[in-house]
């Protein structure tokens, strides 16, 4: 069997990297306009929390549909300790994402006993315990949710008035994140998860501990989804279940990987670009929300991905360069090699 | 907490819970007949209670009288929809089948938004409108009606199932899938046909229930969680295994609410869904 992740450009993939790098950095100059800076910001925590989820639910392969229940977490164990104990946000941040890290034990033990589509069901019902949780809990501001302090500003609190400091430090945690990801990639633990994504039973067979590299797997993502969710309380100022726990959230981290390509590196983050430029452009150029036309375009392109892009935005520009280079080497065009790999995963 | 109480909510909690066996009933063939969990399994459920209602509203249609239009209806609309989409996936990573059928649900809810309005709509003055009193026991006539009418679908697929040939061949695509082509039989066909009847099961538990349950895009969203926990309990692919499910999580449900809030109800049915699955993941009705 063919590896799902192969890296055939290594040369080319820095420095689109370096590209992209430079590109991030310097959009602030050339967009100065809040409305777009803030989308610029949503982009980048869309793929932060797509890149968090696909280190589980793309490298190791354990499709959770219920990553919600980690953002929010995150979002509110930084939102409660600043609200009631004056904690600060940046050890809030922290704090959030080793809560998340210990729950994802309990979350682990739950679903990973199981595999494919009862996993995937069943991370859609404890997330939906914990947003039940969260609805009913008087302390944690039940269902009307909680309105964040805005006295203190500045880095030293994660609090701004100004859209551009919110850019630097969402950049910021995309890169660490991805860094964090790369790591892995490269260690041993990347070929730990691939062998437990592609051949689960050899996997077993050699000796690696599949439950417990999995529960790794979840328990890295959850980090790293609280992060986001924390950060998110901080930009918005107001959480409440709705926002950081629902349902379609954790599709949206889901969604976000498949649409760039899962158990890739760039994928998350080229899906999220793409899906946050989709959504504000039907959301503003057909008459707002409540129409349902944005949902329903929405919706149609996951089922059009779905079905006839399975491998994502990376996956089909990988089979691209490989024809291409194949046919610049001379040798016959073999279409959909790559595509064929990924469809042969589990 | 009186006798009568008990018996009330047990009266209740049976109620729903046929119209649960019902929708879950459908999305248990067709996981059994092809490995493929229909996420949009409750927007069917929707748009039969939209054909209800359209049917009262626009032709004075009684949802008694509408129920058999609406299950044809549906029951090409299964049909079309695995030969136009679901037929493109049926080789497909899983990944893949997970976000066509989801994408599939938002579609329709966006669909059913935009053509009838995010609204709440009810049918009044059905045939079946108003209560009686059995004992001590107060009863919906809609309810009992809904009840009745989902055992008689639940045994008509049943015998469909175990007394035609048609319904043989569903079974033995079900069982193998390669065995069953060997014997001729074309397991295109016998997904198609999963579809179709699911996607009328759901439409016609969607008509039953739509007599004394508000009507809305999102209608699909609890009875989808719940029809999950039920085809897990009855064991995957199991029609009577869904059925009794159907009945237990119903009066779990209801009990539950009773006891520890109505906020709680859905959180017990999950609860018990995670613990089946972690300990018995063949279902609690399934076999080893």
């Amino acid at each position: 069997m063919k590896p799902t992740t192969s890296h055939p450009l290594p040369v080319a993939r820095m420095s689109v990297a370096a590209v992209a790098l430079a590109a991030a950095l310097l959009l602030p100059l050339l967009v100065t306009n809040p409305s777009s800076l803030n989308l610029a910001i949503l982009a980048l925590m869309a793929a932060q929390i797509g890149v968090s989820w696909n280190i589980v639910g793309g490298y190791a392969g354990q499709v959770s549909l219920g990553h919600a229940a980690f953002y929010g977490v995150g979002a509110y164990t930084s939102t409660l300790l600043l609200m009631k104990f004056g904690v600060n946000p940046w050890f809030g941040m922290l704090a959030g994402g080793v809560m998340a890290a210990v729950m994802s034990i309990a979350f682990g033990w739950s679903c990973f006993r199981l595999r494919g589509h009862y996993f995937a069901m069943a991370t859609i019902a404890v997330a939906e315990l914990v947003q039940i949780f969260f609805t009913n809990w008087e302390y944690g501001g039940a269902a009307v949710g909680l309105n964040l302090p805005m006295d203190k500003e500045g880095w030293a609190w994660m609090n701004f008035a100004t859209k551009l400091p919110y850019y630097w430090l969402a950049l910021g945690l995309l890169v660490l994140t991805l860094l964090v990801n790369f790591a892995i990639e490269r260690s041993f633990l990347g070929y730990y998860f691939r062998a437990i994504k592609d051949e689960p039973d050899a996997a077993r067979s050699i000796g690696i501990d599949i439950a417990r590299y999995k529960q790794v797997a979840l328990a890295v993502s959850a980090f790293f989804t609280a992060v986001g969710g924390s950060f998110y309380a901080q930009k918005e100022l107001y959480i409440d279940p709705g926002s950081v726990l629902s349902t379609s959230l954790s599709i949206k981290m889901a969604l976000v990987s498949i649409l760039g390509g899962v158990g890739t590196l760039s994928g998350p983050v080229l899906g999220a670009v793409v899906l946050t430029v989709i959504e504000e452009m039907t959301r503003a150029g057909l008459g707002g929300t409540g129409s349902g036309i944005d949902t329903i375009l929405y919706a149609a392109l996951i089922v059009v991905i779905a079905v006839f892009y399975p491998s994502g935005v990376v996956g089909s520009i990988r089979s691209a360069a490989l024809r291409l280079s194949r046919r610049m080497r001379g040798l016959p065009a073999d279409t959909g090699a790559a595509a064929t790999a990924e469809r042969s995963a589990p | 907490m009186t006798f009568d109480i008990l018996l009330q909510t047990l009266a209740s909690g049976v109620l729903i819970g046929l119209i649960y066996a019902l929708v879950a009933i459908g999305l248990t063939m067709i996981f059994g007949v092809m490995d493929i969990v229909n996420f949009a399994h409750g927007e069917f459920l929707m748009i039969g209670m939209y054909s209800s209602f359209w049917m009262f509203a626009l032709f004075h249609l009684d949802p008694m009288l509408s129920l058999p239009l609406t299950a044809l209806m549906l029951f090409a609309f299964g049909v079309l929809l695995y030969k136009l989409l679901i037929v493109r996936i049926v080789n497909a990573p899983m990944v893949s089948q997970i976000f066509t059928t989801f994408g599939l649900m938002i579609l329709l809810r966006g669909l059913a938004q935009f053509f009838w309005k995010p609204d709440f709509r009810s049918i009044e003055n059905s045939f079946v409108a108003g209560s009686f009193k059995l004992g001590q026991v107060q009863l919906g006539k809609p309810q009992l009606v809904a009840g009745i009418g989902a055992i008689v679908v639940t045994g008509l697929i049943y015998f469909f199932l175990t007394r035609t040939k048609l319904g043989a061949a569903l079974e033995a695509t079900a069982a193998d899938k390669e065995a069953a082509r060997l014997m001729g039989i074309d397991s295109h066909r016998m997904f198609a046909l999963a579809w179709g009847i699911g996607a009328a099961c759901a439409g016609v538990a969607g008509v039953l229930l739509s007599t004394f349950f508000p009507i809305f895009p999102e209608v699909g969203a609890t009875f989808i969680l719940i029809a999950f926990v039920v085809v897990n309990l009855g064991g995957f692919g199991s029609v009577t295994g869904a059925f009794w499910a159907g009945i237990l999580v119903g009066v779990i449900e209801v009990m539950g609410g009773l006891l520890l809030g109505p906020e709680y109800k859905l959180a017990i049915v999950l609860v018990l869904f995670l613990g089946v699955l972690m300990w018995r993941p063949q279902g609690l009705l399934g076999k080893a």
